[in-house]
């Protein structure tokens, strides 16, 4: 982080220290944000392209060249559009339900490592900070369900809550075998204890392979995505949570969606595909990879939503409780032997 | 100084949102205050340097306790009106109940307990202090059997719980899903020949 | 299939994989996206659009308001009045379709003794204001000139299958 500590010693010339520190991490939070804004548009811009392809047609092609403005476009739709408050709506909650949303999304970020020391907030619980926040994104779904003072939008709230609730606790016990296996909650750790010599076979998707699958689809149904979309159902509820908001504030659960799948994917790149990591030796490690990693996770987001119908809601609740729940209890069992007998060659070090 | 300011706002926050949950009206209203102060205080504890606290506050009360409270407090239609009937007869009572806790509490947390002459200040530790491990260390090593104990009771607690739903014996038809997907033609399909019969 | 496979499948998401393996055949299938406005499908000479309405190679109008196609009409789209022309023919003074009643079902042309009231090809038509939709008689005759060559070529076409 060179250019840091070249901007810190620039600013520190004129302006005192708290505003240079301030300044600085100002601008570490925009090169998140920004850039993740720009993911998300044309994440929605990749999703109708690859959707459009395996249903054989060809997706958004019209606006700029071959569709590539499309997403600004969409932006700028939403933006201009009216922000509608329904009667009987509760005007503050109703206001605040899509803050709610999207701030977890992006708060996360802050402990995600994106290289050897690129990370915003370097903290040692970090896994159990990426927990609380992913667990406070319920709060948009349901204050909006509620404030928005009818049926649909309140069935989809209650559906998504419950959802959302059930599938954390199959998450978080995936990630305690994540954490078991690194023996750190901080993510930059996590992503050393899977450095090995197999490159790609030493990370932590090969032994923890039960919890890698139960994480990344419970993170689809985390996300409210399909096939696990009850919460939106448009063939039922007609939207969910959010069929009463318009323009913006539409558009903040928008990017609050999509930049939770982003975080989902992110997330499974970090704890069980070895983050920056190269999978191929002799190669540098670096940010890409872990890019690479984010794109791949996403595309398999956009896959499973063109190929799976919704599950019913009791099956969603059966799968989550009686089927990924057992299993993760049972893997950590097997993680803590594992790393208890120090099985090579994944935990001989640990 | 700022570290005092930041208490001072946190403790703002914290003291408007106890007392808002207890007057607003409107329940929902109620327990979103609830989680604004679970958050103020998870702030007041990140002050201590006990991020590990501070983030399982948010983590279990605001995350998944007060979902299932604004799940349930969502559903109920509660009706203020009958609420405050027999407001005033119960007054008396309830004043003469109220002042005596206040007198407890008084007592026991009153400010001749307090105050930083009387508890050391937190002490600061190096960068490389993990909260987790200390707190993991305490948990497991020299609080294990307290610890053991109440999860023990938490289990028995769960177990009673899942049983007390299950009181009726089950007569609800909901679909199982996991025979369902193994049903194969065979078992629900039988072709039979049938000898045509001619009419004589 | 026993209880050990069934679950052995469920547990591998088996099926799950070869429904992600269907899809993604189809992602890298060739597209049949057939682009508008720069490409078109092919159409059949039977092809039911806008409405016009012919003459004879002299000039004069086919239509001899007998008034079949306003009865056979299913959704009372046509409206038809007549009177004798100064040479003792009858002849429509008034014929209006109004297109934003009709179902383009082709009963009309069908009905027709003469051929006189057809469907033509022609599909990218608008209305900018109310009343636009109303075909009136002459500007089904218009329509009728404008698109005469495709109108015959496709009525010999299908001459023989009649």
């Amino acid at each position: 982080m060179n250019i840091v500590g070249f901007l810190e010693t620039q600013l520190g010339a004129f302006l005192p220290q708290p505003v240079v520190l301030t300044t600085l991490i100002v601008l570490k939070i925009l090169c998140i944000v920004l850039p993740l804004m720009g993911a998300v548009a044309y994440l929605t811009f990749a999703e109708r392209k690859i959707i459009g392809y395996i249903q054989v047609r060809i997706g958004p092609n019209r606006v700029g060249p071959r569709g590539w403005l499309q997403p600004i476009a969409d932006a700028l739709k939403l933006l201009t559009k009216e922000v509608i408050i329904p009667t009987g709506a509760n005007r503050f909650l109703f206001l605040l339900a899509p803050i709610l949303a999207l701030g977890p999304a992006l708060a996360a970020w802050a402990v995600i490592p994106f290289g050897a020391e690129m990370v915003l907030a370097d903290i040692n619980a970090g896994l159990l900070y990426i927990l609380a926040l992913t667990s406070l994104g319920v709060y948009g779904i349901i204050v909006a369900g509620w404030a928005s003072n009818s049926k649909y939008a309140f069935l989809g709230a209650m559906r998504s809550a419950a959802q959302i609730v059930s599938y954390e606790i199959a998450m978080g016990f995936a990630l305690v075998g994540v954490l078991i296996a690194a023996g750190s909650l901080n993510l930059g750790d996590i992503i050393e204890a899977q450095r090995g010599g197999l490159s790609i076979f030493s990370w932590f998707w090969v032994p923890l392979f039960p919890l890698f699958v139960i994480y990344f689809i419970s993170g689809v149904a985390e996300t409210n995505r399909a096939p696990f979309d009850v919460s939106e159902g448009e063939s039922e509820i007609v939207a969910g949570f959010h069929v009463e908001y318009a323009g913006m504030a539409f558009a903040l659960f928008f990017l609050a969606e999509y930049a939770n799948m982003i975080l989902v994917s992110g997330l499974s790149a970090v704890l069980f595909l070895g983050g920056w990591l190269s999978p191929i030796p002799g190669i540098p490690d670096g940010i890409h990879w872990l890019l690479a990693k984010i794109g791949f996770f996403l595309f398999l987001f956009l896959w499973f939503r063109a190929t799976f119908p919704r599950y019913r809601y009791d099956q969603i609740m059966r799968l989550g409780w009686k089927v990924f729940l057992p299993i993760t209890i049972v893997w950590i069992v097997v993680v803590a032997a594992m790393v208890v007998w120090k099985l090579p060659p994944w935990f001989a070090g640990a | 100084m700022v570290e005092q300011l930041v208490f001072y706002v946190f403790a703002g926050f914290l003291i408007f949102a106890a007392a808002m949950v207890i007057t607003v009206r409107n329940p929902v209203h109620a327990a979103l205050f609830l989680v604004l102060a679970f958050f103020s205080s998870a702030g007041l504890w990140l002050l201590l340097e006990a991020e590990f606290l501070a983030i399982a506050l948010v983590l279990v009360y605001v995350g998944a306790v007060m979902v299932l409270f604004l799940f349930v407090v969502m559903m109920l239609d509660i009706n203020i009106a009958e609420l405050r009937e027999g407001f005033a007869r119960y007054l008396p009572v309830a004043a003469v109940v109220a002042l005596v806790m206040m007198i407890a509490i008084g007592t026991v947390v009153g400010p001749q307990n307090f105050g930083l002459d009387q508890v050391p200040a937190a002490a600061s530790h190096a960068a490389d202090y993990s909260n987790t491990r200390e707190l993991g260390l305490a948990l497991y090593g020299q609080y294990i059997w307290p610890f053991e104990i109440a999860a023990v009771v938490l289990l028995v607690a769960i177990i009673a719980a899942i049983a007390l739903t299950l009181r009726a014996t089950r007569q609800t038809k909901a679909p199982r899903p996991e025979r369902q997907v193994q049903v194969r033609r065979a078992d629900r399909v039988r072709l039979v020949k049938v000898e045509a019969e001619r009419q004589s | 299939m026993s209880t050990v496979t069934s679950y052995l499948k469920s547990l591998t998401l088996w099926e799950l994989l070869k429904g992600m393996r269907l899809t993604g055949r189809y992602l890298i299938d060739r597209k049949i996206t057939v682009q508008y406005p720069e490409e078109k499908t092919p159409q059949s000479p039977r092809f039911r659009g806008l409405h016009a309405l012919r003459r004879y190679p002299n000039g004069e109008e086919r239509c001899i308001a007998c008034k079949l196609c306003e009865a056979v009409c299913p959704a009372l789209a046509i409206t038809i009045e007549s009177e004798p022309r100064d040479d003792g023919t009858r002849r429509t003074t008034r014929y209006d379709i109004d297109l934003s009643k009709c179902i383009f079902c082709g009963f009309c042309e069908e009905s027709c003794p003469v051929d006189s009231i057809v469907e033509t090809r022609h599909f990218e038509y608008h209305g900018e204001k109310r009343g636009d939709l109303l075909m009136t008689k002459d500007k089904l005759l218009a329509n009728g000139d404008r698109f005469e060559a495709q109108i015959a070529a496709d009525r010999a076409a299908e001459a023989r299958y009649r």
